[in-house]
């Protein structure tokens, strides 16, 4: 049985956004292709959580995704815990629509007495722990996240820890933005290991502008791109109609 | 993320009479245990007794929690987590908290019974852990979450229990919740596939954390060096060394394995200590010497560099001498 595979756009930023789309629709429109936006908002240890918050939260709203915001230090354990619990959630969310149309339009999981969950739960473990799950990280490389990468490069490192840990196949790709003279720059490809990640940060070069609407804009279109490659690999030489 | 919501199970005050909607149990909170990563667990009064409740907000969550109870309450012969009595949904201003109900473990957080009671304790109590998790592991499951604060001592004789099943996985699955210090992906030693050496891994950071209760964090790189020499730095832990080293590279394949060799060791300590100060002192002579012994070596030969050198510019000058007459 094919059982799927769970798309994830993960948002790694420090603020407000400032040039190019509004990233919440960009988002919006990234729900709407069936792939899911996380958004982690990286704070420095004094700094106040009000400056950029809504756009965070918004992101991660019109995405259907989750966010949280972070100190640098705890980066690594929230990466890999919003990338888990977005995984559960979107599958939760299938699962709700299946109970729907065996139980009836109101249903809802916690409208089963507690002893059924208890099965509900169990697919949904058994899903989150084998279903196919393709990371797309957005990493936000503006002035003032620029002391702050080596802990997200810490974190990246964390996340694929966990998620080789894993039944089920991961593949990650890695986007900077702004890049260096294009508002959103490919660092890595998708590939299924994050371990040559070591190689590519040293290289980011940090600008002034946040083009966050447009980065989102270029993740879609990526992962456009991957799935018909894929359609043309599997199918032979059949074009997936794609939805851009 | 919910933040707001959580507030209202989160501090349920005292003499609130918490009312089952599925089997209409009804429960009178008398105080809060404490805080978990999906809900609040409050001891309270029933027809039971006392027993514990945990209170959450996400019902899958609480329903994952409450299967692996349910899992290890039906294992025969040991103990393993809290016995499960059941689960419900608390209907309270129109939101729904779903809850479930445990026995209530009275105990002592595993350090400060072993400051209390004394330090040969760990050992013993960690004889206790490996057993439980022997037990654990034979029935499929992986602890996961395995910390001190996890851990209670109770009774007499006294018992070590553990408290949340949160982090509990099926074998062979991504390890569900974990804390970093005792996680073994956070130093960079092994993957978080939930496996027997995963918690035994945990039960050697749990007994470094007893002898480091700041903790501290992971160094940028050779982290495990930087631990090894964290145990020998402790005159607690160095007692335990070859254990401890075993458990961090993940050479136990099971925790009756490590549970023989603390065994032993225990046995051996304790024959060191019934006759106590001489055999100490000659052990920390002993140790001194084994610890100076490179230091010696290394010495002699520099000496040996030194006197050798001074031979050939003994020579060298003499050969001068006997050019210039």
């Amino acid at each position: 049985m094919k059982k799927g595979t769970l798309r994830q756009i993960l948002l790694i930023t420090d603020g407000c956004s400032n040039q190019g789309e509004d990233p919440v629709a960009m988002a919006a429109l990234a729900r709407e292709h069936g792939m899911t936006v996380n958004v982690i908002g990286v704070l420095d240890e004094n700094e106040r959580t009000d400056s950029g918050l809504k756009e965070i939260e918004n992101i991660a709203l019109s995405g259907g995704g989750i966010h949280q915001l972070v100190y640098a230090r705890q980066l690594s354990h929230t990466v890999q815990m919003v990338t888990r619990k977005a995984m559960t959630q979107t599958i939760q969310g299938f699962i709700h629509k299946e109970l729907q149309s065996i139980l009836g339009a109101e249903k809802e999981i916690e409208d089963l007495p507690p002893d059924k969950r208890g099965q509900v739960v169990e697919v949904v473990d058994e899903l989150g722990e084998t279903m196919d799950l393709e990371v797309l990280i957005m990493i936000d490389t503006s002035a003032s996240m620029q002391h702050k990468l080596p802990t997200v490069e810490d974190a990246l490192l964390d996340l694929s820890i966990s998620l080789h840990s894993r039944i089920g196949q991961n593949e990650y790709a890695l986007y900077a933005f702004p890049g260096k003279r294009k508002q959103v720059e490919q660092l890595m490809d998708w590939t299924p290991q994050m371990k040559d990640i070591h190689t590519i940060f040293p290289k980011l070069s940090s600008g002034g502008i946040t083009p966050t609407g447009p980065a989102l804009k270029e993740a879609i279109e990526a992962y456009q791109k991957k799935r018909s490659k894929r359609g043309l690999l599997e199918d032979g030489g059949y074009f997936e109609e794609s939805g851009s | 993320m919910a933040a707001t919501s959580k507030n209202q199970a989160a501090n349920v005050p005292r003499g609130t009479r918490i009312r089952g909607k599925w089997n209409k149990q009804s429960y009178q909170v008398i105080k809060k245990l404490g805080n978990g990563a999906l809900g609040t667990v409050y001891l309270a009064d029933s027809n039971r007794g006392n027993v514990a409740i945990k209170v959450g907000i996400d019902s899958m969550s609480i329903t994952s929690e409450v299967n692996v109870l349910k899992q290890l309450s039906m294992v025969q012969g040991t103990v393993l987590g809290p016995f499960f009595y059941e689960v419900d949904d608390w209907e309270m201003n129109g939101r729904c908290y779903p809850f479930y109900v445990m026995e209530y473990i009275n105990g002592e957080p595993l350090f400060s019974f072993i400051e209390r009671r004394g330090k040969e304790w760990l050992g013993i109590l960690m004889l206790q852990l490996l057993r439980d998790l022997g037990a654990l592991h034979r029935e499929g499951w992986v602890f996961g979450d395995l910390k001190p604060d996890n851990l209670l001592v109770e009774g007499s004789p006294p018992t070590i229990r553990w408290l949340d099943v949160g982090g509990t996985t099926g074998m062979g699955r991504s390890v569900k919740e974990f804390t970093e210090f005792f996680d073994r992906g956070y130093w960079g030693l092994g993957t978080r596939v939930a496996e027997p050496s995963y918690d035994l891994f945990s039960a050697a950071m749990v007994m470094i954390n007893a002898a480091y209760p700041q903790r501290f964090e992971r160094p940028k790189k050779d982290s495990e060096l930087f631990l090894l020499n964290k145990i020998e730095k402790s005159p607690l832990l160095n007692a335990y060394k070859p254990i401890l080293k075993k458990a961090l590279k993940g050479s136990y394949q099971n925790a009756s394995e490590m549970r023989q060799e603390l065994f032993s060791l225990l046995q051996g300590v304790k024959s060191v200590a019934s006759n106590r100060s001489p055999t100490s002192s000659k052990s920390r002579v002993k140790s001194r010497q084994k610890r100076q012994k490179p230091k010696k070596q290394k010495r002699s030969g520099w000496i040996e560099t030194v006197l050798l050198f001074a031979f050939i510019l003994f020579f060298y000058t003499l050969y001068l001498v006997g050019h210039v007459f």
